[in-house]
Parts: structure tokens; sequence; C-alpha cells
């Protein structure tokens, strides 16, 4: 796309923004656009559908990042519902402007100021707050998903609600946390929560109307499969396998690889003997029919609390010298997974942490075999790692310059105690108590052989943490209140900055007005950078 | 959840708000729990379950009274159909924790029908019970539901399996514990001052108690054995050491022997900086216990008193 042309109209709209008008020209967003994300736009969760979070940018590289410079910072503050803004969500970039959430709260903001543009402010209730993972962003409707559980649509031009829709019933104590991810004619809403044992789905919506296109259970029902892999179908049906995080896709093969939440009840396994399929697994989805074309599974019968949700990252890559076609996965249990996306044939796995102690080995499809020994037990067992597990949420990057895959990583210890030793257990049977920690990582892996390349040992604290990577040959993820650039191949510390909080989004970067920015959201506030003499 | 949090052993670590689910990284709160006896609660000598702890009761700021008045009505009219626990009993009655009539109820508007007029239809009969005791009933469903969803609410089963004497024979042998500690000495009493799964937590990974940021029973008086410190070693070969504030890539402080504040920049890992963390040796050692040296080693010093 000719830049100069885009920022023009870009400017243009933003001076009509600010007299309220709602410009002609904004287009919104456009499939060409989700499949093919121009430089100055992060229209979707991983800002595009691969999930790699690499950009090809590179007016900020390794050898100027020295000059990266804040420009702006801006501060947003909660509507009636008070829920103190902390910002999970990426910015979405269209048009030049940003589009973000916090629990209870979405925004527009001006990407040259940091300025809100509007607010929606979501009425006061009773659901979950733990988070809320962004906006899904389709034609010129913003999609968002409240505590209360309903999904919002709203305009992004004024911000106001086009309609409301029941996805759960907040009292079984669903949280409804997830970025609504676009593909096709299709808005995929997940859902998390894993207290009363509620029964996990992935569900396609209608971009019009809400309607249900379609719901897959993320757990068998009677005569499908993977039933054999449950006592019974009542255990199946309240197994949960939540999907809080967006999956990446594959439009060529038009698979959606979804990450699925740990079964329930979480740390009593007594009543859920069996694998307990589609727990903890990666999903192939057909999203036109919500089919599950092939999965695998990473744990089979977590009891840890091991969620397999974390970024399913696609990667085109070359396995013994062959092109393949790849998916990628830091698991929350401590491994590193590959598998080829066409089919879902097993490639390797391997350890992230040494010495983790809750399994007996991996089979012949490089799965862990949980260690029997190792379930919470009343009196407690010594579990490495614990529940928060090796890595979670906040998203990997693979930088296809480095051929590296980029996590951050955990070591903490905990004991799990089984509380509830009912044959008929419900919620979380358990808890775990957190027994020490040998502090966090930021591991570089090498796809092709799962061996870590190499790390970089915090000197306090530091585990998962959200990584981008630029074909600025570098690396950003953050640490303490730091952003911080590193050098992807080989972990030298380029640049830093001091936030005044923790980085707590997916940091990303696009081009405005001819110059390539990095935005960083932590707690209530956006942190814009650029570079003070910028290349001309 | 993250086991960040530095202070949390000895208490029951959750998320910071109790409905939110474990799978997320966020604070923690860390809260003691005390040991109920879930006999207590249920009378009957069946297994153990997560339902109506009294902290249960409380968090759900449901009327005690009435939550204790419905038990036994729900005993005596309900659970031989509904189970004990109002799990279901396969073939009689369905679960009632999950139900969405107790999970939507409020004060009884929404359980009152069924429970009043039955589903004679279905095997469910009349209950014959008043308005006031279906309004108790309805309180003790809904602390069922609330407990089973709240794990600050659990209650640690019997934590106590070990074996004391050989727990204290790997405390003077293989743990080597007894080249840092004394159980007459500064161990001394500790089997009094916690619960036995607070206790399992506080020596698997001890925070300190002594001086500043010290934290447990009696605070220890004199400097604190667990403090860390840290040696800066600057680009000149000069060295400054002290207590370590804090530390991370590009930034360390401490305060000096003089009690002097004193900040450096770092770039690199330069100037170099050591720490010395006196509770290191306790995270080490966590690679080495077999599930049974952490339960003997537990049931031998809750015998410290
Ligand atoms: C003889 C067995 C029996 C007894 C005794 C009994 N129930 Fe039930 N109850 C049932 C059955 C069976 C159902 C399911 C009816 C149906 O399928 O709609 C039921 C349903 C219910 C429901 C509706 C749950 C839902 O989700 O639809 C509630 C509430 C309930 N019972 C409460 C009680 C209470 C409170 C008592 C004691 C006062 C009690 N029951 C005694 C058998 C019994
Ligand atoms: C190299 C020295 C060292 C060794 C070996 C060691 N500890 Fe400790 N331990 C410490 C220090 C230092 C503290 C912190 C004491 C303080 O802050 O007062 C501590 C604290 C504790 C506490 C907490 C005391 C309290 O009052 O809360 C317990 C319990 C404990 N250790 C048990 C053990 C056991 C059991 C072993 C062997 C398995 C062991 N320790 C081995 C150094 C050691």
């Amino acid at each position: 796309m000719n830049k100069q042309a885009f920022s023009y109209a870009a400017a243009a709209a933003a001076i009509l923004l600010s007299v309220n008008v709602t410009p002609a020209s904004a287009q919104g967003v456009t499939k060409e656009m989700l499949l093919h994300p121009s430089s100055d736009t992060w229209p979707s969760f991983f800002g595009d559908y691969s999930g790699r979070r690499f950009s090809a940018l590179k007016e900020i590289n390794s050898t100027n990042v020295g000059n990266l410079s804040l420009e702006w910072a801006a501060r947003y503050t909660p509507g009636p519902a008070g829920t103190a803004v902390n910002i999970k969500s990426p910015a979405l970039l269209v048009n030049g402007i940003l589009y973000f959430t916090s629990p209870n709260n979405g925004w527009a903001a001006d990407a040259r100021t940091g300025r809100e543009i509007w607010h929606y402010a979501y009425p006061p209730n009773t659901g979950n707050t733990n988070g809320n993972r962004g906006f899904g962003y389709y034609g010129n409707w913003l999609y968002m998903e409240t505590p209360d559980g309903n999904l919002v649509c709203l305009n992004a031009a004024d911000g106001k609600e086009r309609w409301k829709i029941r996805i759960t019933d907040p009292k079984l104590d669903y949280t409804t946390t997830a970025a609504p991810i676009v593909v096709g004619n299709h808005i995929l809403v997940g859902v998390g929560g894993d207290h009363l044992d509620n029964p996990g789905f992935i569900e396609s919506v209608d971009p019009e109307t809400g309607a249900t296109q379609w719901k897959t259970n993320t757990t068998p029902r009677k005569g499908e499969p993977g039933i054999e892999t449950w006592p019974d179908e009542y255990a199946a049906a309240h197994a949960t396998g939540q999907t809080w995080i967006p999956g990446s896709y594959d439009p060529d093969l038009n698979l959606y690889y979804l990450g699925t939440g740990n079964p329930n009840p979480v740390m009593a396994e007594q009543s859920r003997k069996g694998d307990n399929l589609f727990t903890c697994s990666i999903l192939a989805i057909n999203p036109d029919t919500g089919k599950i074309v092939w999965y695998y599974q990473a744990t089979p019968h977590d009891t840890h609390d091991w969620d397999s949700t974390e970024s399913v990252i696609m990667i085109d890559g070359q396995i013994d010298g062959k092109p393949r076609k790849l998916v990628a996965q830091a698991n929350r249990n401590g491994y590193f997974y590959v598998l080829d996306r066409t089919n879902g044939e097993h490639i390797l796995t391997t350890p992230m942490l040494e010495g983790m102690n809750w399994n007996l080995g991996l089979n012949a499809k490089g799965q862990p075999i949980p260690d029997p020994a190792k379930y919470p037990k009343p009196d407690g067992s010594l579990v490495f790692p614990n529940s928060g597990g090796a890595t979670n949420w906040a998203s990997a990057s693979f930088d296809p310059e480095t051929d590296l895959f980029y996590v951050g990583v955990a070591k903490g210890w905990s004991v799990y105690y089984q509380t509830d030793t009912d044959d008929h257990p419900e919620g979380y049977g358990g808890v775990d108590s957190g027994a020490g920690s040998e502090g966090g990582s930021l591991l570089a892996i090498d796809y092709r052989t799962g061996k870590i390349t190499w790390k970089h040992d915090w000197p306090a604290g530091g585990g998962a943490a959200h990584m981008l990577t630029t074909a600025g040959h570098l690396l950003f993820t953050g640490n303490g209140n730091n952003i911080i650039a590193f050098d992807p191949s080989n972990g030298k510390i380029l640049w830093h900055s001091g936030l005044m909080g923790t980085p707590s989004n997916g940091m990303t970067t696009y081009m405005l007005d001819g110059r390539q920015h990095l935005l960083v959201g932590a707690g209530d506030s956006l942190y814009s950078f650029a570079l003070n003499h910028p290349v001309k | 959840m993250q086991t960040t949090s530095p202070t949390n052993n000895g208490f029951l670590c959750v998320p910071l708000r109790a409905s939110a689910p474990l799978r997320e990284i966020r604070l923690l709160s860390c809260v003691f729990i005390a040991a109920f006896t879930l006999t207590a609660q249920t009378g009957s000598g069946e297994k153990a379950t997560i339902s109506a702890t009294p902290a249960a009761v409380t968090a759900s700021k449901e009327d005690p009274a009435a939550v204790d008045r419905g038990s036994k009505i729900f005993a005596g009219h309900c659970a031989s159909c509904h189970g004990a626990t109002a799990k279901g009993i396969t073939g009689k009655g369905v679960d009632l924790v999950r139900s969405l009539y107790v999970l939507d109820d409020e004060k009884g508007i929404l359980l009152t029908p069924p429970i009043r007029d039955g589903r004679p239809d279905k095997g469910m009969p009349k209950s014959g019970l008043t308005d006031a005791e279906i309004l108790d009933v309805a309180a003790w469903l809904r602390v069922q539901s609330y407990g089973a969803g709240h794990r600050t609410t659990y209650t640690f089963l019997d934590v106590l399996t070990g074996d004391a004497k050989k727990g204290e024979a790997y405390f003077n042998g293989a743990g080597k514990c007894n080249t840092c500690h004394s159980p007459t000495g500064d161990l001394k009493g500790l089997g009094s001052r916690y619960t036995p799964q607070q206790l399992q937590g506080r020596w698997l990974s001890p925070t300190g108690r002594g001086g500043a940021g010290g934290r447990g029973a009696a605070a220890a008086t004199g400097p604190s054995r667990s403090q860390k410190t840290v040696v800066v070693t600057l680009a000149n070969g000069q060295t400054v050491s002290g207590t370590l504030d804090r530390v991370d890539d590009f930034n360390v402080t401490l305060h000096d022997a003089s009690g002097a504040f004193r900040s450096f920049t770092r770039d690199n890992g330069i100037p170099k900086v050591a720490v010395t963390d006196p509770l290191k040796i306790h995270i080490d050692m966590l690679r080495t216990y077999t599930d049974a040296d952490m339960h003997n080693m537990t049931a031998y010093l809750v015998t410290l008193k």
C-alpha cells in the first residue's frame, strides 16, 4: 500500500473525528485486511492469523533502538462499574485509531496522542472481572465480551452499542474474558471459568446479528469421538476445557488452531479417570462448521490446572530439510510442542524446564504420561512447576529470521492438596500452595530441535511475559516495570524503558505518519514509543 | 496462578478475587485458613467433601443460624435422594450444587416453588415444609454452591500422614537441617504456631521471620537471618556491599553498613552484582525431597512444641 496516501487519509479521518463526524472514508476492517494486514494496522489479537507476533517493520532496529523514546503516555479511567483499569488487551490499530479494553470498559483513542475519542462503559454487574483480552474488529463493528456473560457489538465510530447477546449464564461462574476473533464471516467467541465444572465450548456468531452459527463443545457427549476417554457422559459434560485465548488460522487449510483449558474437577481426578479429551489440547477446527478436524492432547488427564490455551503459533518451516506446515506451542505444563498443522502429526516434544517431576516420561506420541504419585493428595504432593505453570497466556513470538521461538518461563514449585475425596467431587476439588520459586527466564527455542539456543535469567521475578519480534532484528518483552529490547539472536539487551507499571498487554508495532511506533500497555496506561530521529 | 509472592508460605494463596479462575496470572492474596473439620459440619462419617465449610458460610454472607437449621432439614427431608452434600444420587435426585435454581436463587424466590410443590410426576415429592423452613434449606443450598466454587473456603484434610521418627532422622541426617537449625533453639515451639498445612509450606520455603519485613509468629529480635545481602563490583574494581533492596537488569539498590541508601545503574551485567540469599538453600533443597521426606518432616516439626 502507498504509505503516503494512507497516512493522509488517516490524518484526515482523525481531523474529522475530532469534530465528531463519522469519517465517510472509514471502511473499517475487511476480510482482506485480516488476511494480509498492512504495516499501518494491527487489526486483531495477534496482529495477523499466524499468531507469531512478528512484524516485518525495521525502521526501529538493532542499530538505532537506543534512540527509541516516549512520544506519549496516557491513562484511562473506568466507568461506573468501577473495575480498576488493567489493560490486558493488545491495542488494535485501524485508520490511526487505537481500540482496547479492560473489564467493563472499551476505548477508542487517537494513536497520535493517546487522547480518548470515546469510552464505552458497561453498567455495574456481578460478573468476574479478572481480565478482558480485547476487541474483535470486523467491518465497522467491534466485538467485546462482558464480565456478565454477554457479547456486545459496538459501532467503531462512536462506541455506541449495536446489540448485546447472551453467551453464558454468569451465575454458572463462567468467565468471559476472551478476545473475539474474526475468521471469514464468523465471530469466534471463547469462554473461561473452571469453578463449577461448566461445559467448555467455542461459539461462532453472525457478525451482523449475533445469531449462533455453530457451537462446539470441547468435551464429547454420548456417542461422540473421545467419550471413551471418560468414565461416563456426566463427567465429560462437566469437564470444562475452556477456550479463553484466541487461536491462529491457516486460510489455505481453512483450519482454526485453538488451545483448550484444563479438565474439571481441577485437582480431584477420581471422578474423571482417563485421558479426558479434548481438554488441554490443540484443536484444529473448521471455522465454517465448528467440526474438530484433528486434535493433539498436550496433557492427558491433567490434575495441575495446566491449560493448553497458550499461543498456538503457525510456522512455515523445515523439519529434516523438508518444508513443513507446522504449529508450535510452549505449554503451561513445561513442554514445547511442534506438530504438523495439516493433520496434527506429532513432530517433537521437549522440556523447557529442567527437573520437572510430574510425569513418567513421554509416550510414542510425545505426550507426557502423568505420574499418579504426583496427583494432588490430601497430605500434599510437591510438584514442579506450580499451577501458574512454566508459562501462561501471555503471547509467545516466533521470528522467521532467527528461526527462534521466544517464551517467558517461571520456575515455581507448589504443594498440590486434594481437598475433596468424595466419589463425586466438584469445582476445583483442591488447592495448590506455593512452595517457592527458582526465578524466571526468557527462552529462545529452536523449533526444529526444541533445544534452547539462549536464555536470559531475570535477576528477580519474571516468568510468562508477552513477546514481540520484528524484522528490525529486535525482540521486545517486559520484566518488572520495564519494557526491554533484546537482540533476538543472542539475548543481549539493547534498550529498555521504565514504565509506571508492569507491561500488561501484548505490545504492538505499526507505521503511523510514516514512522514506526511501539505501543505497550501497563495497568491503566498506554505508552507510545518512536525513534527520536527517524531515518528519513 | 503464579507463586511469585514471597510471603505465601503457611498461607493459602489464591487469586485476589476469590471467584477468579486459577488459570490466569494475577495478584495473589494469602489468607490463613483455619483447619475446620468437615465431619463436625456434616455430622456423618462420610468422605470429606468441599461443601459448606464454616469458611464458606462466612464468605457467602448467609445467615449462619439459617444455614445450620437448613442443614438439618436437608439431612432429614432431602438427602436420601439428593445426597448428603446435595451433589445428587444417580437415579434418585439431581445434583443441586450446580443447579441454576440454587445458583440463581435470591431469598428463596427461585427455590421455593420446586421445594414447596415438588415435581411429583418426576420423582420429587412435595416437601411439606413451612415457608420459613424452605428459606433455611435454600440458604444451606446456596452455601453448597458457593463453597464448591470458591477455593478459599476449602478445608485441608489430613496433612499429618508422615512418620515423625523418620522426619527427625532426616532433619539430622540427609536433610542437614541441623546444620542451621535446632529443635530446641530457633525452631522451638514451631508446631504450636502453625496448622500442619501451614507448617508444611513454611518449612519448604520459609520467608524469614526476623528483622525488617519478617513475617510469622513471634518476631525474632536482632538482625534478620533471612535478609539478602549484595556485593556490587564497580567498573573500577571497587566494591560496595550491604543489604539488598531490589535488583533488576537495569538497577540495583542497597543499604550499606552505615544504613545509607545506594543506587547503581546496570547495563548488560555491569556493574557485577552478587546476591547472597540465606534462604536459597531452601529453594535448592526442593529438588531433593521425595513426598515421603516432606510428609515425614512435617510430622516431625509439628512435635516441636
Ligand atoms: C424422593 C426423592 C426426592 C426427595 C426426597 C427430594 N427430591 Fe428434590 N428432586 C428429586 C428429583 C427426582 C428431582 C428432579 C425432577 C426433575 O427431573 O424435574 C428433584 C429436583 C429438585 C429441585 C430442582 C432442581 C433442578 O435443577 O431442576 C430442587 C431445587 C430440589 N429437588 C430440592 C429438594 C429439596 C430441598 C428437598 C428436600 C426438602 C428435595 N428436593 C427432596 C427427588 C427428590
Ligand atoms: C544453610 C542453612 C539452612 C539449612 C541447611 C536449612 N535451613 Fe531452614 N532456614 C534457614 C534460614 C536462614 C531460615 C530463615 C530463618 C529466619 O528468618 O529466622 C530458615 C527458616 C526455616 C524455617 C522457618 C522457621 C520459622 O520460625 O518460621 C523452618 C521451619 C526451617 N527453616 C526448616 C528447615 C528444615 C526442615 C531444613 C532441612 C530440610 C532446613 N530448614 C535446612 C536456613 C537453613
